[in-house]
């Protein structure tokens, strides 16, 4: 069961502001989700490994050499907030 | 564009003129009836019309996932399928509505702002999803050579089976991401749609074979996948799982006329068992769900898409603001069950078990495709739903219909869609499961049976 606090709380760490309809509506909707999904408890997985992928995949590098990338135009063409060529952003401190 | 302007245009195995500009305005049409699209080009360049599901990044062109956060945002750049496509003479029309961030398997968790797509075959039922517009515009139109789509959890085959068309998802690693506006990486796979298989599997041959640019690309050269549009006989096996409870009898049997016709022209089956198949759904959710949360997170105001003036607010206070507005409600919905999943204390019950119940489902397959060479089974338990149908349905009832599609792309194998008849007037697919890197023997299956099946009396505009 998740309750409405536990809703909040995990709205507030996923950085969403929600309504207080959204809160109880989410806070039905995943009790039943994840009532549904404790059949995972069902399955034994004792000794089994986890697939993190579904294929083996083995860890890529590539030579540390200067590449074509996008110029300081491009990176800023689809930001709206902006001064000085430089992306514009709330305080942080 | 020039009006009327007409170019040479390679389709199969001959070249033809099109006229780009009566393609332009079919597209339109066409999406005043029925929502395919989110963008339509105006000024296409010469070329193969292809359309290109949303989220995948086209230079110039509005790519937004569906998504209100992402309503304004224009690459700067072509992911690496669309540079291909382009590079062999494709032309991009449109990009095709979808589930925001493809957060759904119906195509009507459409973005805040956005259209529901609607089904050519029937206009009061959904396309499916969440490649909605990218299933149904070959469904309407002859034009599209194919296009292109992407599945996390089943969002290739489920339009393509509600729409009466071809659709292949390929193995995971096998086509580039790079470009892709993702939902959850170690999932998301991009594949192609068409009329015909032989289309679809042109479309595969473009846009497959090893990219630097993303680190999970497989090691694997481009191949002519058309050249597996043969005749051959192919070891069937038959999930009977896959043939339980939840799937509407008119459609079980459907496909077993579809495997009975497979077997008048000598191919063998037999029946085989997947133990873990129950378990597919909620371990592709939990996983699907935390790896999209985390992912979602770099949408937030900044450097693109929706934005508001950043000066009057605090960062946290801006950043939940905008995402509150940008994002609707399934992606919320998504966004906090994956953050919830992923918490210290929940991790293990959910994230970690979720792996372990991946791997027992590989193993499944791995054990089948030993004796098999293809696995057959229905797509989706029930015909197209009609929106009034997916209205009462609850959040975990639509995540139900994945029954059948989830396991497959949570073990990375590639599949097909192929139509293989008709419920209530309504196209139902046959699904074709290959072994990882497989994708020849499921498509030698689907040209094989397609032959046989015949035409399909597509419905006209």
């Amino acid at each position: 069961m998740i309750d409405k606090k536990t809703v909040e709380h995990v709205a507030s760490l996923a950085r969403i502001k929600l309504t207080d309809e959204e809160i109880a509506k989410f806070s039905e909707d995943l009790s039943g989700i994840l009532d549904a999904f404790s059949s995972l408890n069902e399955v034994d997985i004792e000794d089994v490994k986890p697939s993190f992928h579904a294929i083996e995949m083995k860890n890529v590098v590539r030579e540390d050499k200067k590449e074509e990338c996008l110029s300081q135009e491009e990176a800023l063409a689809n930001a709206e907030q902006k001064e000085d060529k430089m992306f514009k952003g709330p305080r942080a401190v | 564009m020039q009006s009327k302007r007409k170019i040479k245009c390679l389709k199969d195995q001959g070249l033809f003129d099109m006229d780009m500009q009566k393609i332009v305005d079919e597209a339109k049409k066409i999406n005043e009836k029925y929502n395919l699209f989110v963008t339509i080009n105006e000024n296409p360049e010469e070329g193969f019309p292809v359309a290109i599901k949303d989220c995948i990044c086209t230079k110039g062109l509005r790519s937004s996932a569906g998504s209100k956060i992402l309503h304004n945002y224009i690459p700067v750049f072509d992911a690496t399928v669309v540079k291909r496509i382009k590079e062999k003479g494709g032309s991009i029309i449109a990009k095709t509505s979808m589930d925001e961030f493809g957060f759904g398997g119906f195509s009507v968790n459409v973005g805040v702002d956005f259209k529901v797509p609607k089904n050519p075959w029937n206009p009061k039922r959904c396309c499916g999803g969440s490649s909605g517009g990218s299933g149904a515009y070959p469904a309407i139109s002859e034009y599209p050579k194919f296009t292109i789509a992407e599945s996390t959890g089943g969002s290739i085959s489920s339009p393509a089976n509600f729409c009466g068309v071809a659709g292949i998802t390929p193995t995971y690693g096998l086509v580039s991401r790079y470009g892709l506006i993702d939902y959850a990486n170690s999932l998301d796979k991009i594949g192609v749609i068409s009329r015909t298989v032989k289309d679809m599997a042109y479309g595969l041959s473009i846009i497959a074979g090893h990219d630097p640019k993303d680190s999970t690309s497989l090691d694997q050269k481009a191949q002519d996948y058309t050249k597996f549009c043969r005749e051959g006989k192919l070891r069937i096996g038959i999930p009977k799982e896959y043939f339980g409870d939840a799937v509407d009898e008119k459609i079980k049997k459907c496909v077993w006329n579809a495997i009975k016709k497979l077997e008048s022209i000598g191919f063998e089956y037999s029946e085989c068992s997947l133990p873990h198949t129950k378990w597919g759904v909620p371990a592709y959710y939990i996983l699907a769900l935390s790896e999209a949360s985390t992912n979602l997170a770099k949408f937030c105001g900044l450097r693109y898409g929706l934005s508001s003036n950043p000066e009057d607010r605090g960062f946290n206070e801006y950043f939940s603001e905008i995402r509150a507005q940008g994002f609707g409600p399934e992606a919320k919905r998504r966004i906090i069950l994956g953050t919830y999943a992923r918490m210290a204390g929940y991790r293990d019950a959910f994230y970690l078990k979720a792996l372990k119940v991946r791997t027992l489902i590989i193993e499944d397959y791995k054990k089948a495709f030993k004796e098999f060479d293809v696995l057959a089974s229905p797509v989706m338990p029930t015909i197209a739903p009609t929106f009034e149908e997916l209205d009462k349905m609850t959040p975990i009832q639509h995540f139900m219909a994945d029954i059948l599609t989830n396991p497959p792309n949570l073990a990375g194998i590639p599949h097909i869609s192929v139509p293989c008849g008709f419920v209530n007037g309504m196209p139902v697919g046959m699904h074709l499961l290959g072994d990882h890197l497989q994708e020849g023997k499921i498509i030698q299956a689907a040209f094989i049976f397609e032959k046989k099946r015949g035409e399909i009396k597509y419905p006209r505009l």
